[in-house]
């Protein structure tokens, strides 16, 4: 589970001053629920998500990650959290059994654990034609399937997914999002960060809108739509967060 | 602190800088290949150099001396000149090469030489060019050779020994060791060359596993695991340590074998040579100091490239913050090379001037104990601040992902 109460992360800036990357943002997810975080842009997604996965500390507020404080216990909520990003990116010069095996080891997993944990990942999303690749010379499907393995190797209860599908093409962004609905039915608790309506749309039990660093809107894509009074989630978005160009 | 931890982060680091190109050539091969590259490659390019000016006949002109026919066909019978009339522009010709030097002989020279009291003779060269100075060494040989057999031919009119202008022979003895000999030639510049190696073995793989791995979204990768930024700065760490001391330990392998060869060479020259020739050499022990004080300056070095290599968005704003150390790390380490500089108190404690002094003692077989604890003592301190400045720095959001 993921609780999040009033995080706010405040940015210094010598030329700008401070910048308020996330503000006072709380939302809750349950496990076998996919959260989507909604935004634009530099609207807090990422800085929200890496709040999360302890890759920053908040400044104010707290948040509670499959049952650890992501301040007083990062390193246990690093172990129960799996984490993808965009930016999340291989070691070009290891292969993708060594990526996936120095995760598995870096999570605390012995070799003999670690090597039948990384047979089964092969099976599971076919990967065994390019396991022995190095990760340079693999496909963008074929490094996504590693990110993948290297996200779930340890077998995490939470599931933070950062933009996953920028800059990839529809067939790899489809087997994401396939992969991420198969987590949810494993009952895992997944957030998920997108500027994407229609896969906000297709994949998401709850979504929140954030812009500016604040959550503008939560709730399920029925109850958004209803609120709003539109007929889909890219109208409802930006009558939410800019009303004037909605009007 | 996990020692498991550390020592995954260390062999995936080791691993993953083996299969880098870029990192094998600055952390084997440059320390490998640049003992003997500068010791025979040099030396024989410049003894080469040498020989050949030497053996090339030198352009010379002469200024006046019409009145001296003998003294000038004297000179025009040396092979190694060809001798020419000055002309007005003959002092640019020297500046411009085109003309290796020129001698003046004064009005009268051959007749005043025959009474025995010549006036002098001026040779005029471009003082620093190889070339000009072997022609102006040349000419002086000459007439120094003329002035010895008019000594002589006046002394014999006389009816004296010719012996009596000079009477004794003046012979100068080596009592040094051979190693010291050695150690003071190649002492100043071995540590010179160690301790900029230790900098280059430790600077690519700290902007690779640094800087390289925040550009190319490894270091995010990374930092999601559960490993705590304490243990993965130390695994990184180690890593450029490694990288550091290999380059160390490679180019004192090479230095070794450098000399053993250079010594055997050099045995069969002195065989050859004149009795008492001392072959030079190093002492071996020396070596083996060298490579214990190096040690904290590796440490000390890997802490900083790491630090000023993690600061950096990506590798080449790295390498652009680090060539200015580069020319700090130079500047004490040139004082061992420099003339007449010896260890004190106060330079002990000045970092890498104070290695490199005391591992151009240690190369002469000289082993000042008190000196050899504070530099020891003293750049360890130095590296335990470094590193520590390096952990810090790994806790730093800012740092960790500035963009």
């Amino acid at each position: 589970m993921i609780e999040a109460r009033l995080l706010t992360k405040v940015f210094h800036d010598r030329k700008r001053g401070e910048i308020k990357g996330a503000d006072s943002i709380s939302f809750r997810v349950e496990p076998g629920r996919i959260y989507g975080l909604l935004g634009a842009n530099g609207a807090g997604k990422t800085t929200t998500l890496r709040m999360l996965a302890t890759l920053l500390k908040p400044t104010a507020g707290s948040a509670r990650v499959a049952g650890f404080d992501v301040v007083k216990d990062a390193d246990r909520v690093r172990s129960s959290v799996g984490f993808l990003a965009a930016s999340t990116a291989l070691y070009a010069r290891l292969t993708a059994r060594e990526m996936i095996e120095y995760f598995g080891r870096l999570n605390g997993m012995h070799d003999g654990p670690v090597r039948a944990r990384v047979e089964a990942l092969a099976d599971e999303l076919d990967m065994h034609d390019f396991l022995d690749r190095r990760c340079d010379s693999l496909s963008t499907g074929m490094k996504q399937k590693t990110s993948i393995a290297r996200t779930i190797v340890h077998d995490p209860q939470v599931l933070i997914f950062d933009e996953p599908t920028l800059g990839l093409d529809v067939m790899t962004s489809r087997s994401i999002v396939r992969f991420v609905r198969e987590c949810r039915d494993r009952g895992k608790t997944v957030v998920y960060s997108t500027h994407v309506m229609s896969e906000a749309a297709k994949l998401c039990d709850t979504i929140g809108i954030i812009h500016g660093g604040a959550l503008r809107a939560e709730g399920t894509l029925a109850e958004l739509l209803a609120s709003t009074g539109q007929a889909d989630l890219e109208d409802c978005f930006v009558k939410i967060v800019a009303p004037e160009a909605a009007a | 602190m996990n020692g498991h931890t550390i020592r995954t982060i260390y062999a995936k680091e080791l691993k993953d800088s083996l299969r880098d190109r870029r990192t094998l050539i600055s952390m084997i091969v440059l320390p490998t290949i640049l003992m003997p590259l500068l010791m025979f490659g040099l030396g024989t390019a410049a003894s080469r150099i040498v020989s050949k000016a030497r053996a090339a006949s030198s352009r010379i002109m002469v200024i006046g001396g019409e009145d001296s026919p003998g003294v000038r066909g004297e000179l025009q019978q040396v092979g190694k000149f060809k001798i020419e009339d000055a002309t007005p522009g003959w002092k640019g010709l020297i500046s411009d090469k085109k003309v290796r030097a020129a001698v003046e002989i004064p009005p009268g020279f051959e007749k005043a030489l025959a009474q025995g009291s010549a006036p002098p003779v001026t040779i005029y060269d471009y003082q620093g060019e190889l070339k000009s100075g072997i022609a102006a060494d040349q000419l002086t040989d000459f007439f120094t050779k003329l002035r010895d057999r008019a000594t002589a031919r006046l002394l014999t009119e006389h009816g004296l020994p010719v012996k009596i202008a000079k009477p004794f022979d003046v012979a100068r003895k080596n009592v040094a060791p051979p190693e010291k000999v050695g150690g003071n030639l190649l002492g100043g510049l071995i540590p010179y060359i160690i301790v900029m190696l230790c900098l280059v073995g430790a600077t690519y793989p700290a902007i690779d596993i640094t800087a390289g791995e925040k550009e190319r979204g490894t270091m995010e990768t990374l930092l999601c695991s559960p490993a705590p930024r304490s243990d993965i700065v130390l695994g990184k760490f180690l890593m450029v340590l490694t990288g550091s001391l290999s380059a160390v330990f490679f180019s004192l392998v090479s230095l070794s074998c450098t000399i053993v060869a250079l010594g055997s060479a050099t045995s069969r020259m002195a065989a050859d040579g004149p009795p008492g020739l001392e072959v030079p050499s190093i002492d071996p022990m020396g070596l083996v100091g060298v490579l214990a004080m190096i040690l904290p300056v590796a440490v000390l070095f890997s802490a900083l490239v790491f630090s000023i290599s993690l600061f950096a968005k990506s590798q080449k704003e790295a390498q652009s913050y680090l060539t200015p150390l580069i020319f700090v790390v130079v500047m004490p380490c040139a004082m061992a090379v420099l003339p007449g500089i010896e260890l004190t108190l106060g330079l002990a404690f000045i970092p890498v001037a104070n290695v490199s002094l005391v591992c151009k003692e240690m190369l002469s077989g000289i082993w000042h104990w008190g000196y050899i604890a504070v530099i020891f003592g003293s750049t360890a301190a130095y590296a335990a601040a470094a590193l520590a400045v390096a952990v810090r720095m790994f806790g730093r959001e800012d740092v960790l992902f500035r963009t």
